[in-house]
């Protein structure tokens, strides 16, 4: 196999200041209504000059954009293996049908009908998948669903009289889960996972007190391995008066599968941008709905969308236990109907099959590189897994090197240096709209870095050489902190 | 199945080299107890052409609808070029050297942010305004051991609700509301001033939830005697008009820039910006991009400090959000750099005299604005909901209903006038009433 199959264009695109320069936006634009001055206004308030924005004709706008979309990587370019983010296709008919809302405001009640009734079908399809009693969508990214979860069991001990205030969270945990816990006002306990992956009901006795809110689990945890002592781990909490949340990052290993409602989940999160095929769009914007048991219902946040008996969609604000507002509108409306037509164009038969082709492209990559890179656990795992640099180790390369180098084959890198219980972590899950080809062109991209590890070890440093910048240097960002093209100019 | 199927002979290799024989045994580290026994119970296999017919939406023929959320015109450029699939199916940038598109725009859009609002820095976006508000005063309380939140009672009623929702698991926080002038809508200085203490944070939205122009002036005077003070835009197409919040000495300057090309849709995804001073950067929440350069010394860019975020410092992060509304922020550099700084400036000018014009009209037919002090794009008439029901039947939304949020301002509508609303619209409303 060649060295490198990519070439990125060789372009340094400028910063838009820099090309810059008064007069050159010469847009038509049409005047405002000559009969109505604006002298009510103090002028002390008004700007004196023109705002200070990139003056830039519309041509030089669009190479400028297009120059720079073409120093990115996106899914539709080849594999992004990043794993726990599930980076599959997001299928184009889905933008198409979305941005039919696209004008529509929130207080345009009529036309309002036919998305809360989209939105309504979209709670009950995911209710369905997840075998959880009720659902909120407006959470607008995983962490917002994580921090609303949390909230709401916050509430229901609130109500209860019960002042919990720890949660336990696996070693495996993303690092968001603390974070969100944090906001909410818990404590968080970390507790250790087996040495073969696996949480215990045994490790989890040890933990569990009178103080224990709840425990926060991803499962399929993100080493792949599917929990199979959840529903024990599940009783044990129940018993102790405490909530199971999970996370669901990985619910696109299960989806058909296992319902987390059947392993006793009573509040979760999922990943609309993951599981359901919607665009990340270079970080956001996500979704990340909220779904509960039926004793946790009164506390989701408002509004709750409801079907009156003519048959009319409202949004009802009268739950008086609800933990409140939690976004200005109704969450990431257009996201949450291309996650809609998503679920429809695949229906049940495609869903589960979308999981079971998921894990077993995972399986197989397993199968094909754990060998040529140390496999830290053999326990059996579901749609991702991960290795270790361990074997490179021996010639000084690490898990840095060999992502970097990844991208001169053309691939986005897989996810490095977490889980944490795993040094050196490379953590990869290609989904399931991988073909056989690009899952094969990926391993063999790896046993060439491998061998290359052996043979030539200092090439390896000075990875990736085909990309648009080489190396970038993140200790100089963070110390000299250019934030804007002004800081920039007072730097040079 | 449309996305992922493999040929027979493929899925023979890819079993035969994990070492099963069916697709299905790859689930059998999962107990028996908890398999699924029957298949979903879901719609679906539609073709592309039957979910087509099935998602028809109309919009409506005329709409007055604003308060938080805006429709302005979108540069035919900015939908060309935000849809391109590199920029579009792209993950969060964690590496620099194959994300470049994505760090450099949001770059451009921080720098822009920085720059409208007056402030130092700006991150790489948020949820929305309203959570940006709540994290605004979160990183208040982290860093200035504050006890009170004061927040005018004119500013956003959601964005007011989710600062509450995000408060109250914070001990021995009191979030207390300055109320405003009855006639003017403008926040009651005397009420301020005697309200201002010493351990409280202050925001205050500019233009208020009813448009109206705060003396942003006489207000930064009082505000400055307490320790934080934030400015908060809902509607980011004001500052093309408006002196920019930073120039009257905020410490933060927070809201919502989905007018700057992003549609309405529906309510979201939304942009929630986030800018502030120096002194507060390195405790700002969110992704932030900063400038840097590669092992051959040329410019390059990455996200940066990191070390405040979940990855590292996990329960300890400045905040847990651990993305930004990406695409949004694209959109709204790309909108900025179409319309330039005349452009914006116009814009803000079309809006600011398409109000004064339909306002003018209605005081024709004797309805004039509850509140007198000078408004940007929107202000308040009476109009009981029956006559609101009868003109959405009609097609128009005359705006947003007040009753909900402000029960002491019974049977009114907030009425937004962007320049999208063309001089016949504005007839057609009041010949509707």
């Amino acid at each position: 196999m060649s060295k490198s199959v990519t070439h990125f264009p060789e372009i340094i695109e400028p910063v838009l200041n820099q090309i810059s320069s008064d007069g050159k936006n010469t847009r038509n634009m049409p005047d405002p209504f000559d009969s109505a001055p604006l002298d009510d206004i103090d002028s002390s308030l008004l700007r004196k000059d023109l705002p200070e924005i990139p003056d830039i004709s519309e041509v030089e706008c669009v190479r400028h954009f297009t120059r720079l979309s073409r120093l990115n990587f996106g899914v539709d370019h080849g594999m992004y293996p990043l794993g726990s983010c599930t980076m599959k296709y997001n299928p184009k008919i889905c933008e198409k049908i979305a941005v039919r809302i696209q004008s529509i405001h929130p207080a345009d009640s009529i036309c309002m009908q036919p998305i809360l009734s989209s939105l309504h079908t979209l709670e009950n399809c995911l209710k369905e998948i997840c075998g959880m009693d009720a659902c909120t969508l407006w959470p607008a990214a995983g962490a917002h669903g994580e921090l609303t979860g949390m909230m709401i069991i916050k509430q229901a001990l609130k109500t209860r009289g019960l002042a919990r205030d720890k949660i336990l969270i696996p070693d495996t945990a993303h690092g968001t889960n603390p974070a969100s816990c944090a906001i909410a006002g818990f404590k968080t306990q970390n507790i250790p996972s087996g040495a073969d992956g696996y949480l215990t009901a045994g490790s989890l006795k040890e933990h569990l007190d009178e103080n224990v809110a709840g425990l926060m689990i991803t499962n399929p945890n993100t080493l792949g391995i599917f929990e199979r002592e959840i529903d024990k781990i599940a009783g044990m909490l129940h018993e102790n008066g405490s909530f199971l949340y999970m996370d669901g990052a990985n619910l696109n290993a299960i989806m058909g599968i296992a319902k987390p409602g059947d392993m006793g989940v009573d509040c979760m999160h999922v990943n609309l941008h993951k599981t359901f095929g919607t665009p990340h769009g270079g970080g956001g914007p996500g979704s990340g709905p909220v779904l509960v048991k039926h004793e946790l219902e009164k506390y989701l946040p408002l509004p709750r969308i409801r079907q009156e008996k003519n048959g009319n969609f409202i949004l009802r604000r009268d739950m008086p236990e609800s933990i409140g507002t939690i976004h200005s509108t109704l969450g990431n409306s257009s996201v949450l109907i291309k996650a809609l037509i998503y679920i429809l164009l695949l229906g049940p038969e495609g869903l589960r099959h979308a999981s079971t082709t998921a894990c077993i492209n995972a399986n197989y990559l397993k199968a094909r590189i754990s060998g040529i890179l140390d496999l830290p656990f053999t326990t059996p795992t579901l749609h991702e897994f991960v290795l270790s640099d361990k074997l490179q180790k021996k010639q000084n390369i690490s898990t840095v090197e060999m992502a970097k180098a990844l991208m001169d084959f053309g691939f986005h890198p897989p996810t490095v240096y977490f889980p944490l219980v795993v040094p050196g972590a490379i953590m990869i899950e290609p989904t399931e709209t991988e073909s056989f080809e690009e899952l094969e062109r990926f391993a063999l991209a790896l046993e060439t870095i491998a061998e290359q590890v052996i043979s030539d070890p200092d090439s390896m440093r000075h990875k990736p050489e085909g990309t648009p910048v080489k190396h970038v240097d993140e200790v100089w960002a963070a110390r000299n902190l250019v934030l804007t093209w002004l800081m920039d100019e007072s730097n040079t | 199945m449309p996305f992922h199927t493999h040929s027979e002979n493929e899925l023979n290799t890819l079993l035969n080299t994990i070492g099963i024989t069916k697709p299905d045994e790859i689930f059998s580290c999962i107990p028996a107890s908890i398999r699924q026994k029957a298949s979903l119970n879901i719609p679906g296999g539609f073709d592309e052409e039957s979910i087509s017919r099935k998602f028809q939406f109309e919009k409506p023929k005329i709409s007055f609808a604003g308060g938080g959320v805006y429709r302005h015109h979108i540069p035919a450029v900015v939908d060309a070029l935000a849809s391109r699939q590199e920029f579009y199916t792209a993950y969060t940038p964690y590496q620099p050297e194959i994300s470049q598109g994505t760090l450099q725009s949001i770059f451009e859009y921080q720098s822009m942010v920085a720059s409208l609002t007056g402030m130092y820095a700006a991150n790489a976006s948020m949820y929305d305004g309203a959570t940006a508000l709540a994290e605004a005063a979160l990183m208040a309380l982290r860093k200035k051991r504050l006890k009170k939140i004061l927040i005018t009672r004119s500013s956003h009623p959601a964005y007011r609700r989710v600062l509450k929702t995000y408060l109250q698991h914070s001990p021995d926080i009191e979030i207390i509301e300055i109320p405003f002038d009855k006639r003017t809508s403008q926040v009651d200085l005397a009420a301020l001033e005697k309200t201002l203490y010493n351990n409280s944070a202050f925001f205050i939205q500019q233009p208020n939830f009813f448009g109206v122009i705060e003396p942003l002036d006489k207000v930064a005077r009082l505000a400055q005697k307490t320790p934080f003070w934030g400015v908060v835009v809902a509607e980011a197409i004001s500052l093309g008009l408006l002196k920019n919040p930073g120039a009257f000495g905020a410490d933060v300057v927070v809201g919502d820039a989905q007018s700057f090309g992003n549609p309405p849709n529906a309510g979201g995804p939304l942009l929630g910006f986030f800018a502030t001073t120096k002194e507060y950067t390195r405790y700002m929440p969110g992704r932030i991009v900063g400038r840097t350069r590669d092992s051959s010394g040329s410019k390059a860019f990455c996200l940066t400090l990191a070390t405040r975020e979940q990855h590292i410092r996990r329960e300890k992060a400045t905040s847990n959000i651990c993305s930004n509304q990406g695409l949004c922020a694209l959109r709204a550099a790309m909108y900025l750099s179409a319309l330039g700084p005349k452009g914006l400036r116009k814009t803000a000018m079309q809006c600011a005299c398409g109000a004064r014009y339909l306002s003018g009209l209605l005081e024709t037919k004797n309805i004039t604005p509850v509140f007198s002090a000078p408004f940007f794009h929107e202000f308040v008439v009476k109009l009981d909901s029956e006559t609101t029901q009868a003109l959405e039947l009609d097609g128009i939304t005359p705006g947003i209903p007040l009753a909900e949020f402000y029960p002491e301002i019974p049977d009114s509508v907030l009425i937004t006038v962007t320049e999208m609303n063309t001089q016949e619209e504005c007839r057609a409303l009041c010949q509707n009433l």
